[in-house]
């Protein structure tokens, strides 16, 4: 269940002193869960609550419910099968690899498997939505009630770290729409099906966090975790993972406010900043009197505000039926699971429970014990792509500390490569560089200022060793005592006369 | 014993591929043929034929003509549902059961015609025109025909066939094939099957595969059998029957084919009679036949036994509910996007729709749309679709005691009546027509149980009427079995088509069936 490792680690339900909020994040909620401030008008305080909707796409080769094949930009409309493009007499055949993806997920966010959960179609007209419905699973999903802990800084020094968890209310598979684009100029509109059909896991997070800073915080966890799972690459930018905000504000005491749904954002830095900006309209817009619409909002990333989407007028009714042509979904575990079934037929939980990866947490904690590094710094090397790989590479070839080593690569490496943007695997300093440099540094064959040096020049990327570099510059401390004593002399005489 | 034939080499296959397609033409007057494949036909006799010269037949169905309902997807031949909305429309893929046909080496002569999208049960109220009865036009039927004032106009008493499978059944009937696929949903297959005298099958839920079939409801679409006798009913079963990966409602069980024993003693067999089944518009011939065929079980030795459904008069309401439900739903993937008729209105998607939606589907499809989407809003939901499940739970759970407390197969009426004049059944509307028709057959579809109509004798008009054997479910042999044994005992008579050529009418009437016997 999660993270079970505990020693030195503040838990969840503690929560540090915090800071109010500052003028960057306009509406900052502090750690502490205090209301923000009232703005001038002194009146009471506003508690902002966040709910998160988020699509994740699967990683499979196949859609969720046909054989067409799941591929990024490829080219339109060259991926769909008879049943994707909703041909008449077509019916939806279950693709296991999408059942295990959301076992498996359901099972790293603490939640109860439904042993039994049932398909439904959601009907709306849409030009991406061919069929006229989208088959989903409202009525009884696949996995229901988890959570998931996730860590803020608490100032900008990352030096402290906080723990919070947010409920997860439940997860459910469903098909993906394809995609629309409206060509105004020519008034038409083009659709592409090669995404229709391809497997979601929907993932519904509670309204437990309270700003911008938390969802993204919470979000990057929950990537992480279906990244390490396999079960989605959540890869924001091409569209695997998709969130929508559900945002109100209401004063202590009182019932939750009327809410409103942010759509059409796509990075985690945008999650934060619509959040934060739809909390401020709200809470300026009541203040002076107006009340909050729950509808839909459009984030504009270039404006930096929500707009509102209205052309959705009234509230749709899904009209949700049964979906006739799916038996319900029936999952076994190691008792229920009758002796003489197909293993092939079935999806056991127990089976995928016993095969799931150390997740992000359990890595951290691990990392932490092992190296005795800071666990901001587990954060850290977890955040970047290959970094925990390059440290733990660069640790096994030197001599220096662990706890040394770190700082090396989060100040130094790392700044760099964020200053360049690049990725770590795409560094020109490898690990076996970093580490001869640090070895030289450790056997005080130079100094760090030196070391410093040697490492911008191993940025160029011009194929010299650390120790070619550092014999070519000169940069070898010197450990001769009597030469040491010649120089400090010829400085102290250069000086005397001052 | 048409397949016989072929193996024998008494017919050739392209012979008999031709009779076939030349009587389509001169029963054209039937309209019971939307599409007529005759190129492609022609050339899937002429691969049975060599087959047949090397002494290779593919199965008793190899050689065999057949037709199928406009409903079945099938490769290369248009898939129009008798509407608007596909008219045109040539699918890229078969139906599953149309690809085992054609896997047994049967001869696709064409698609058959029906109502809209297989709803209504006259096979009256498709866009290609109505179906005509070929027993309109039997010596049987014109020398009971009353001479009247509008005797001149020949033309004008002609009887509808049923639906929604009519062109299916007349297919059949009037001898241009030896079987055809039809669909059941609330009857479908076994009305005009009694209308036209001849066998309908439906069979168990879940025993033969959907896919390719455009369903009506999902939840009680079957595929249909129609042949001239119980035997070949079970041939064509045995070679679509079983699991088809493709669709997930089919079961996993092995089915066995079987031949149809011929029973000589039903004695063994307990024989129900569901007396809610005694309708309201019952006429008094189809009563009176009901019970002389319960009597022939009796004086056989059979046991004979009244029994209670007690929920099936709520099964035609119970039934709209649901079937507009889902008929709504699954009209909603005809927008003229990707396939089928697209409006030439264009200021925005919604008015493309908008219009395609009205200009494609007809009164009977649109009325059923917005019906069903009105039981599944929100606010409606638990009232009408929640409901009607948990009566069709009831109505499902009466057959399971009934068929529990001991009876093997239930006897009952198929139709109230013998078919209608086409100018008297357009009098009511469809819907009406569907509620009063469908009574006797609907509940059937509700329990997914397998029911087969078997021609019983000529009414005083000199038309079918056809008795239904109700059996439990995944039991088709033991129903075939009893089926065939009072079809044994009934000897129906052949149709005897004055319109269409006398050597025709010998070849046809010498091969009633297409199995071997």
């Amino acid at each position: 269940r999660g993270c079970s490792w505990a020693a030195g680690w503040r838990r969840a339900w503690h929560r540090a002193p915090g800071v109010t909020g500052r003028r960057q994040r306009a509406a900052a909620c502090n750690t502490k869960g205090e209301a923000v401030p009232a703005g001038k008008s002194g009146l009471a305080p506003w508690l902002p609550v966040v709910g998160l909707e988020i699509h994740a796409q699967i990683s499979s080769n196949s859609k969720l419910f046909s054989g067409s094949q799941v591929q990024f930009a490829a080219p339109p409309n060259s991926l769909v099968s008879f049943f994707d493009a909703s041909l008449p007499g077509t019916l939806p055949v279950l693709n296991r690899r999408c059942v295990e993806a959301a076992v498996m997920t359901g099972l790293a966010l603490n939640c109860s498997i439904n042993k039994k959960s049932l398909f439904d179609r959601k009907h709306y007209f849409y030009a991406d939505l061919p069929a006229g419905y989208q088959i989903t699973q409202q009525r009884v999903p696949i996995a229901v009630n988890g959570s998931l802990s996730y860590s803020l800084c608490i100032d900008n020094k990352r030096s402290q770290m906080v723990t919070k968890t947010v409920r997860i209310k439940q997860i459910q598979l469903e098909q993906d729409s394809g995609k629309s684009l409206h060509d105004d100029k020519r008034s038409q509109t083009l659709v592409d099906l090669n995404r229709a059909g391809v497997g979601l896991m929907e993932v519904v997070m509670e309204p437990d966090m309270c700003c911008g800073e938390e969802a993204a915080a919470a979000v990057r966890e929950l990537q992480l975790i279906l990244q390490t799972l396999g079960s989605s690459q959540a890869v924001m930018a091409e569209g695997q993972l998709r969130v929508d905000a559900n945002v109100s504000v209401h004063h202590p005491g009182e019932p939750y406010g009327v809410r409103t749904e942010v759509k059409n954002i796509n990075s985690l830095r945008f999650l934060a900043k619509a959040i934060d900006y739809e909390i401020q309209r709200q809470i300026e817009e009541l203040e002076s009197g107006g009340t909050i619409l729950n509808e839909t909002r459009a984030f504009d990333s270039r404006l930096g505000c929500t707009i509102s989407m209205r052309d959705k007028e009234g509230k749709q009714d899904y009209r949700f039926m049964p979906e006739p042509n799916l038996p319900p979904l029936i999952l076994y575990d190691a008792k229920s699971l009758p002796s003489n079934m197909n293993h092939q037929q079935v999806v056991n939980i127990d089976w995928i429970h016993q095969r799931l990866p150390d997740l992000p947490s359990v890595k951290r904690a691990k990392l932490v014990e092992q190296y005795a590094i800071l666990p901001e710094h587990s954060f850290t090397l977890l955040n970047e792509d290959g970094l925990t790989e390059f440290f733990e590479n660069v640790v096994k070839k030197t001599q220096m500390k662990p706890t040394k080593v770190i700082g090396w690569i989060i100040k130094d490496l790392l700044s760099y490569l964020k200053q360049h943007s690049i990725a770590v695997k795409e560094s020109p300093v490898s690990s076996f560089l970093l580490a001869d440099l640090l070895n030289l540094l450790e056997k005080r064959e130079i100094s760090s200022t030196a070391a410093k040096q040697v490492l911008a020049e191993l940025w160029k990327g011009q194929g010299k060793t650390p120790l070619e570099i550092v014999q070519e510059k000169k940069l070898e401390l010197i450990k001769d005592q009597k030469e040491l004593e010649e120089i400090c002399q010829t400085v102290i005489d250069g000086h005397e006369n001052e | 014993q048409v397949s016989a034939a072929l193996r024998a080499g008494r017919v050739s296959a392209t012979e008999l591929c031709q009779r076939c397609l030349s009587r389509i033409k001169s029963t054209g007057f039937l309209n019971a043929y939307i599409s007529v494949a005759e190129q492609a036909a022609l050339r899937q006799a002429e691969e049975s034929e060599k087959r047949h010269s090397r002494g290779q037949p593919l199965g008793v169905l190899d050689g065999v003509p057949v037709a199928v309902k406009d409903n079945f997807n099938t490769a290369g031949i248009e898939t129009t549902c008798a509407s608007n909305m596909l008219k045109g429309y040539v699918s890229p893929y078969n139906a599953t059961v149309v690809q085992k046909l054609l896997d047994q080496g049967a001869v696709l002569l064409g698609k058959t015609n029906l109502d809209e999208f297989a709803m209504g049960s006259g096979s009256t109220d498709g866009v290609f025109g109505p179906v005509r009865n070929p027993w309109s036009y039997s010596r049987q039927y014109k020398e009971k025909s009353t001479p009247n004032s509008h005797s001149e106009d020949k033309d004008s008493n002609w009887v509808i066939t049923g639906g929604s499978s009519g062109g299916s059944a007349a297919a059949v009937s009037s001898l241009t094939c030896f079987a055809a696929l039809g669909s059941d949903t609330g009857g479908s297959t076994r009305n005009p099957a009694a209308h036209c005298g001849v066998v309908g099958l439906k069979p168990t839920y879940g025993l033969i595969s959907r896919h390719g079939l455009i369903p009506l409801v999902n939840s009680m679409d079957v595929p249909g059998i129609l042949t001239r006798c119980v035997d070949d009913a079970a041939v064509v079963l045995g070679s679509l029957a079983g699991h088809d990966p493709r669709d997930s409602t089919t079961v996993q069980d092995n089915f066995k084919p079987f031949e149809v024993p011929d029973l000589a003693d039903v004695s063994k067999f307990t024989i129900g009679i569901p007396k809610e089944y005694h309708a309201p518009g019952l006429s008094g011939e189809t009563l009176a036949l009901w019970a002389k065929a319960a009597d022939l079980f009796k004086s056989a030795g059979a046991k004979v036994v009244e029994v209670s459904l007690p929920h099936t008069r709520y099964s035609i309401v119970c039934y709209h509910v649901l079937c507009t439900a889902e008929v709504a739903s699954n009209m909603a993937r005809f927008d003229g996007l990707e396939y089928g008729h697209r409006s030439d209105v264009e200021e925005s998607t919604e008015s493309m729709y908008a219009a395609t939606r009205r200009e494609g589907f007809n009164d009977v499809v649109r009325g059923r749309i917005l019906s069903g989407n009105y039981f599944l809003l929100k606010q409606n939901y638990e009232k009408y679709f929640v409901k009607a499940q948990k009566v069709r739970r009831l109505i499902a759970d009466d057959f399971v005691k009934v068929f529990g407390s001991g009876v093997d197969v239930l006897l009952t009426p198929t139709t109230l009546s013998d078919a209608a004049p086409y100018r008297e059944f357009i009098r009511a509307d469809n819907r009406t027509r569907s509620a009063q028709d469908d009574i006797l057959t609907q509940a059937v579809n509700m329990a997914g149980l397998p029911a087969i109509n078997v021609p019983t004798a000529l009414s005083e008009r000199g038309l079918p009427i056809g008795l239904q054997f109700i059996g439990r479910s995944f039991q088709e042999r033991q129903l075939l079995t009893v089926a065939k044994w009072f079809e044994k005992q009934v000897q129906f008579p052949v149709i005897e088509l004055e319109e269409v050529k006398q050597h025709d009418q010998g070849v046809f009437k010498h091969q009633k069936s297409a199995a071997s016997s």
